[in-house]
Parts: C-alpha cells; structure tokens; sequence
C-alpha cells in the first residue's frame, strides 16, 4: 500500500483564489463542531486556526461533560434549572433550554465518533458528580476529557477531509456593505497575507484568559475573535462575568479539575477545617464556582490561609481513584509541585479561569452582523449568564458549535458571491509594515501584557470595588497608549512569534477595556461579579445583560432585557 | 538561580541560511522549567526567538523539542532535572526527523501525513445503535492509555528507524494505529492490520525504546507495536518478512533452546527469495573471514525440552 498518497491533502499554492462557503476561524471543539455541521448540509467548508487543531485550549478541559441522559432517569429540565441558577438568573432561559434539552443527543453523537467516554459496570455511559448540580451528570474520559473529545473531533475531520488552514493568523475579518465575507489572514510558515473569501464566517475563537496574570489559560487565548468582531461592529455581552475556577495549582496557576472534588476531595484552611461548611452547608465543596472561589479568597483574605492558598485534600480517595480517574493532576502536582495527591494534599487557589461574556449571538450563533457567527467560549448566548457551571463549556462549544455550523451553512446557501477589492489586503499589509519598523524605545510587548494582566488580578477579580477597578481602567489606558509605539524585536516574515504576540497584545487590550467598562456599570453582585460597594443582587435595577459597542467616540453601552421562561429569580444558596 | 541555555537557531530568512548556536544566560526560579526559561529569553532578551507552546501544562504537545540531546516536553522539563547543581547549562535544539522552518520550529507536515495514513477514525460496522455502544469499562481504560497522546512528535524525533527510513509509518502515526484496534466499536481490525503489516508498517520498528523512553505521557509507542504485530499473525497477516522472522525465531528457541542463526535468514527471506539472500552473502563472507559463521549443524542446548515445556505453558495461559 502507498501509505503516503491516499490521504494526503491538498496543497495551498499561492496563485489559487481561495474561497469557502463556510469558513470557520478557530479549531478547537466549537470551530471542529461547526466545520462537521456546516459540511453534513452540504457546505464547501475550511478552518483557519492559529495553531494545529489539536493544540487549540479545548484540549484543557479535564472534567467532563454534562448531559441530562433521559434513558439513564434524567431529566434535562433539572440541568436547566441548575444552569439558570449557576448563572444567578443572567443566563438567558430560551438558550438554556436549547443547550440542556440537546446534551443528551450531542453525548451520544460524541461517543458514536469515537470518544471513549467512561462505562458503568453495565458498559454504558458512566457519570460523575460536579458542582453546582445536586445529580451526577458528568460525563468523562478521565480527567482529560477535552483531549479525549479534541483529538476524536480531529480524527473526523480527517476522514472528511476538511480543509484546515493550520497555523493561519487572522488579521481582519472583510467587511462589504455590513457584511462579513471573509478574512485577511498570515500563513505564518510562509510569512505572507492572504484573503480568504466566504459567504460566511464563524468565531471560534475561544477565550481571552491572557489578559489576566496568571491565568489557567493556554498563551493562546487572547481574545481574537471577540476584538475582530467588535471592531466590526457586534457587541460584546456580559463581559463583566469573569470565572475565577476555584483550584488552580500554586506558582504557575495550572488548573486542577473541579472532578477531584466531584470524587469527593476536600478544601481545608490552615485550621485543617473544610471551611466550606460555613458557606455551602448542603453542598460543601461543591457549590457553583463563584461561591467557592469567594470561600476561598475571604479565608486567605482572614488570614486562615497557607501562603496566599488553602489545601486540597484527596488522600482519602487512595491511590488506585486517583491513578483511575485523576491521572492527569497527579501528573501535573508531581511534574510542578513534586506532590502525589494520595499523599499530600496540594495548594491551590482561585485563579481566572473562564470568560462568561463574549460575542452576543442568538441560539442560532448569529451575531448582528450578516454573514458572521460566534461560538464556544468567544460567544455570548447567553448560557452562563453570572457564572459557569462546570462541564457546560464543553456542552456550549458541542451544541452551539453544531447550531453554528448548520446556520453559517443555511445562510450561505442563500448567499450569492460577494465581490471583494483586491486591494483589501493593503490595509494589513501596512499596518504589519508599521509594527516592524517602530524603532526601539525600550519597551516591549511582554511588559505591557505582564502589566495589563496584573492590574485584572488585582483589580478585577474575585472581590471588586468602584476604586479598584478605577485603578484597572486607568491602567488600560496608560498602556494603550504605549502600545501605540511598542517595537517589534524580530523583523523576519516566517513564523514571527513576535509580530503575532504584539497583535494578540492589542485583541486583549480591546477586551479588557470591555470588561472593565461592564464592571464599573453594574452596581450589584451577581454571579463572579462580586462588588464590595455593592454586595447585594439588585433584581429591580440588573436583570439584564449589558451591552458595549464600539462607538465612533469610543465604547458605548446598551442594556438587554434576560430572557425568563419558566424559573422566576429565586434567593441562590448551596 | 542562574542557568545557561544553548540554543540552536536557525534564520530561513537570512542570507546565509544555516543554523547556529547561541547562548543565554538568565535568572530563573528554583522551580521554573525549560519552558518557563525558552519564554523569559523570548521576552525580555531576545525577541526574534521561534518556538511554538501554548499550555505549559503537557497537554497541548506544541513543544517537544530536544533537550540535551533527547526529545522532551519543555513545559514539564525542570531545569533542576536536566542540569547539575556545578554547571547550570543546557542545550536546546528542534526536534529530529522532521525539517527546521526556524529556530525551534519544526515542520509538522511529515508527522500529520504518517498519521493519516493509517486512517485514524472509527470505523465501526453495522447502523449506529440509537443510544451509545455498550462497552466494557476495561476497554476503556485501556483505551486511555494510548488517547493520552497529545501528538507532541517527540517519539518521531528520536526515532532510530526513521533517521534510516523515511517510509516508516513511525511511533506516534502507530500508537494511533493500536488506539483503533484495541476499541471495541472499531470493526476494521482486519483491513487495518493487513494495511499496518506492509512495508513501513509494523514490522519496520527495531525495538530500540527510544520512543517509549521519550514519550512525556506514558503512551509507549513501541510497546503498542509489539501488541498489533502480535494481532496481525493471529488474524493471518504472516505471509511478510517480520512475521516470519518472528515465527521462525520462536521455532528455532522453542525446539532447539537457542537461535538457528543460519537458517532464521533463510526462513525470514524465504528459501525461494535468491535476491534477498544474495544481499545477505556480503555479511556471510565478513562474518565467515570472522570466525563467527554458525555452524550447519545446529544443535540443541542440554535441557532444551524445559524450554519446551514454557513454551507449553506459555500457550496454554
């Protein structure tokens, strides 16, 4: 057999025009979703993504996936329902009911493609316990879940052969008329521009969890997509709601996954008591992340912490729970720490996690603008309103990946070929041009993100005030400037790791200040916004979503009514 | 404390393209790795240096590169586990077996392509049943081993085979491989292993640990080769070079105690295959000028119907 010719795919040559009806920008779940979704309808379809597939940050997600089986006894009216009261009653019902009453469906698509879910002792699809949920609905493959889902996800794009434009740099997304037709991209191995037309496009771009120091996220989260789309002209939605995860490793904040509490693993303070007790009495460690993460900050903030941590405890689980189902923490605690979990409990702390907020789309992942689509942690539904629950981001990128793509591929067929100037790609040609001829002046791009992720930390983070996150916006501020004339070190056009980093630097700016913005509107506490100066739920004034432009004189915010359908706002206790 | 890194660099863009070395000398923490120190340089010292990583926690695969010689994941590599106290220095290079498109930057092409090639998806038989597949959870697990591998390409950098044999299908592109034989909803075992049993397949791999020994997430690679070389002779795919070499060798040890080492050629090659056997005379010749021909007269070891009775055994199990 000729191994080689079979399945190579095609080949990018310079001189071809290269044109899709759906082109998807983003290759981790909700980008590979969509792209399989868009192709069953039909659609000529192509990914572009920063990184190979397999590299994108899905493959971070450890815990599971949440799905309510109504041949295993569940119903999905209660995954709504803890969804909707997770979310503290922001996330919108309509788009809720959506996600939750389509899990079970997407779980079995998943485990027909080839991901080796977990079984029960009668070889069916196992569960685990999560937070903020009172049944077991978690499904897993250890704890490794995203790449276990990522890299079969992958395994189908092979065998459709879908075109994926690996390691392409969006710059711009072409916009004609209030349209969306595609994007101005670099090849990074070869160094040069290209446009790439479609009828339709689609974010999947992920979150922007660089824009905090540190961060459980991977150096590629920089929020691409949601600038992209927000210069264009769509609102960002819900951008104050920013997940702290409760347990991330002590130095360098790698995530440790909510599933070693949904196995039963304890949160100690430095009295040895499972503090929680005090916060959550029903459901202890696993309460919503939100409370857990404020449980968390008061006792080290009271001072009955360990060195800015409190302890997670999983010595009771033994040795083989903990080599079975929690392989991969122990890995990271003995790899960073030099801790196994079956003997000593490990340190660990809130740390930014998750991005509620995003892109604002309908159920259908259709932004305001004609032609463009957003899924996965880029969008905003909004599913998780005020907070997360774990394992429903895995569930977001599936569902609303699929929906996406179905729509994207819709529209498309309704679309005729848009005509695009040649001379669009000019405009980021010079622009980049600008960039490596800044002269040096000392300053760099790792500084200015080092500073801008700090001053989230500290000022935007678990606990804010009015005064703190004045500090924050002036802080933006100051570096906008200078990111206005920081120099590019490497000059070169083939994989410009520099270049790339120095664009992702003003994609993030561009968020923060949106983040910043929706935190100081909203005078309340809700969900992961939690003020000092305004520590109740205010129902009356805040049962909506805020809403930021990009306006000719900069941002400009609207307001949304929540979308209630069947649960009225209830006092939210665990 | 200190550390030196010695990087070996490559500029496509200069021009005169080859690769250099360079060193950096930073601050670190006690308890930073390879990673950790690559970014400061990029960062704060040198800013035109390539690599790729993304989610300094071993699960993304972008930097498998070589450290000291060995392919490692950076983002776990301690620097405190590959420098000694007296001498904080180290080096870095890109992978092997694969081109260098700038500095630590490999081109990825040639391992996607290997992949690929063994048709890396379920193919399951029969309509789709409407809830999922009924599995046994030992599969399962089982399954998780190999699922672990995050295509970081560090078994295929280091690969002996590969530096001789490009044809190779290769570590990574095999365990993949093994990852669908072992599933159980997976009803192409046959197709496959006849297809993984062809030159540059199974067969091809020397058994030299590299890849298990590399492998920063416990996959052993080679190890699954072993299992799917096992499978394909008992699904029938004996009639090639490898499975005959390993039967005849079994033959051999089972009824003599020791190796025929005249004869296992002639079996492996087949007796009616005068090619192949003429390639092998230039080493008869060497080896007969040596001293070290075997003898015609091949003769079992004392006790050679213990050996028997393992075997038996063995079989039996």
């Amino acid at each position: 057999m000729d191994f080689w010719s079979s399945f190579s795919m095609g080949h990018t040559g310079g001189f071809t025009i290269l044109e899709h009806d759906v082109l998807i920008i983003g290759a981790g779940l909700a980008g590979l979703r969509a792209a399989l979704a868009a192709r069953d309808r039909g659609a000529d379809v192509a990914v572009i993504s920063k990184v190979h597939p397999v590299r994108s940050h899905s493959n971070a997600a450890q815990g599971g996936i949440n799905a309510a089986l109504s041949h295993q006894g569940d119903d999905w009216l209660e995954h709504a329902f803890e969804t909707v009261k997770g979310s503290d009653y922001l996330g919108d019902q309509d788009a809720i009911e959506s996600m939750c009453s389509e899990a079970g469906q997407a779980i079995i698509e998943l485990e027909h493609m080839g991901v080796i879910f977990n079984r029960d002792e009668t070889g069916h699809l196992g569960t685990r316990a999560f937070g903020g949920q009172q049944r077991a609905r978690t499904f897993f493959v250890a704890d490794f879940t995203g790449q276990a889902m990522l890299h079969v996800m992958y395994e189908q794009i092979i065998k459709q052969r879908a075109r994926v434009y690996e390691e392409w740099f969006v710059t711009s997304l072409i916009m004609e008329n209030g349209e969306c037709c595609g994007v101005v991209a670099m090849d990074l191995l070869r160094g040069k521009l290209e446009v790439v037309k479609a009828k339709a496009v689609i974010l999947a771009t992920g979150g922007l969890g660089r824009a905090f120091e540190p961060t459980t996220n991977a150096l590629i989260c920089t929020g691409d997509g949601l600038s992209l789309a927000y210069k264009a002209g769509a609102p960002l939605m819900d951008m104050e709601m920013v997940q702290y995860h409760p347990t991330t490793l002590k130095n360098n904040g790698v995530l440790i996954t909510e599933a070693a509490r949904g196995e039963g693993g304890y949160l100690l303070n430095a009295n040895g008591d499972r503090f929680m007790e005090k916060y959550a009495p029903n459901m202890m460690e696993l309460a919503s992340r939100d409370v857990v993460s404020r449980a968390e900050q008061t006792e080290i903030n009271e001072g009955r912490g360990i060195d800015g941590c409190v302890l997670l405890d999983l010595r009771h689980l033994g040795k083989e729970k903990i080599h079975e189902r929690l392989s991969y923490i122990n890995e990271v605690s003995m790899d960073f720490l030099g801790i196994d979990l079956a003997e000593q409990p490990v340190p660990v702390r809130p740390g930014m996690h998750y991005q509620m907020g995003g892109i604002k789309t309908d159920v259908h992942g259709a932004t305001v603008i004609p032609g463009l689509y957003a899924a996965g942690e880029a969008a905003c539904v909004s599913v998780h309103g005020g907070n997360r629950l774990g394992a429903n981001s895995l569930l977001d990128t599936i569902v609303f990946g699929r929906r996406s793509g179905e729509a994207a591929a819709q529209y498309a067929q309704e679309m005729s070929d848009k005509i695009i100037p040649e001379s669009i790609v000019d405009r980021d040609e010079k622009r980049i041009k600008d960039l490596l001829s800044r002269r040096d002046n000392g300053d760099t791009p790792a500084r200015i993100r080092y500073e801008m992720g700090t001053a989230m930390n500290e000022n935007v983070a678990v606990f804010r005030t009015q005064e703190g996150m004045e500090i924050a916006r002036s802080k933006l501020q100051e570096l906008k400037e200078r990111y206005l004339n920081v120099p590019v070190q490497d000059k070169g056009s083939i994989f410009n790791t520099n270049l790339i980093s120095t664009l992702e630097l003003g994609f993030m700016l561009d968020c923060t200040e949106a983040i910043v913005i929706g935190a100081l509107e909203r005078t309340e506490s809700r969900g992961a916004h939690t003020r000092l100066d305004f520590p109740q739920r205010d129902d009356e004034n805040w049962l909506k979503h805020i809403l930021i432009h990009d306006g000719k004189d900069g941002p400009r915010t609207e307001y949304q009514p929540v979308v209630i359908t069947q649960w009225q706002p209830q006092v939210r206790s665990y | 404390m200190e550390v030196t890194l010695n990087v070996k660099r490559f500029d496509p863009e200069a021009p005169s393209s080859t690769s250099y070395r360079q060193e950096y000398t930073l601050e670190i923490e006690d308890y930073s790795t390879v990673l950790d120190a690559l970014i400061k340089v990029r960062e704060e010292i040198d800013g035109s240096l390539a690599l790729r990583c993304s989610c300094r926690a071993a699960i993304c695969g972008s930097c498998a590169m070589r450290v000291n010689g060995h392919a490692k994941l950076v983002c776990k590599t301690k620097i405190q586990d590959v420098t000694v106290p007296e001498r904080r220095i180290l080096t870095v290079e890109p992978m092997g077996n694969l081109p260098v498109v700038k500095d630590l930057v490999t081109d990825m092409k040639p391992f996607w392509d290997r992949v690929r090639a063994v048709q890396p998806w379920l193919q399951p038989d029969g309509p789709e049943p409407e809830q999922e597949y009924v599995a046994p959870n030992e599969d399962m697990l089982h399954l998780t081993g190999v699922m672990g591998c995050i295509m970081c390409g560090a078994c295929v950098s280091d690969c002996t085979v590969l530096e001789v044999d490009k044809n190779f299908l290769g570590p990574a592109a095999l365990a993949k491989a093994y990852r669908f034989i072992a599933d159980p909803r997976d009803a192409a075992d046959k197709s496959r292993l006849e297809a993984y049993s062809q030159e540059g397949g199974i067969w091809d791999c020397t058994r030299c640990m590299e890849c298990v020994e590399v492998c920063p997430k416990g996959v052993a690679p080679m190890d699954r080769i072993m299992v799917l070389r096992e499978r394909a002779i008992d699904a029938g795919y004996n009639d090639n070079t490898g499975a005959h070499h390993t039967e005849a060798f079994i033959d051999s040890v089972e009824h003599s105690g020791r190796l025929d080492e005249l004869r296992l050629p002639i079996r492996t090659f087949g007796i009616l295959n005068i090619p192949a056997l003429l390639g092998l005379l230039p080493v008869g010749l060497r080896a007969l000028r040596r001293g070290k021909m075997p003898s015609p007269f091949h003769k079992a070891i004392p006790g050679a119907d213990k050996v028997r009775r393992i075997f038996e055994k063995v079989e039996k199990k």
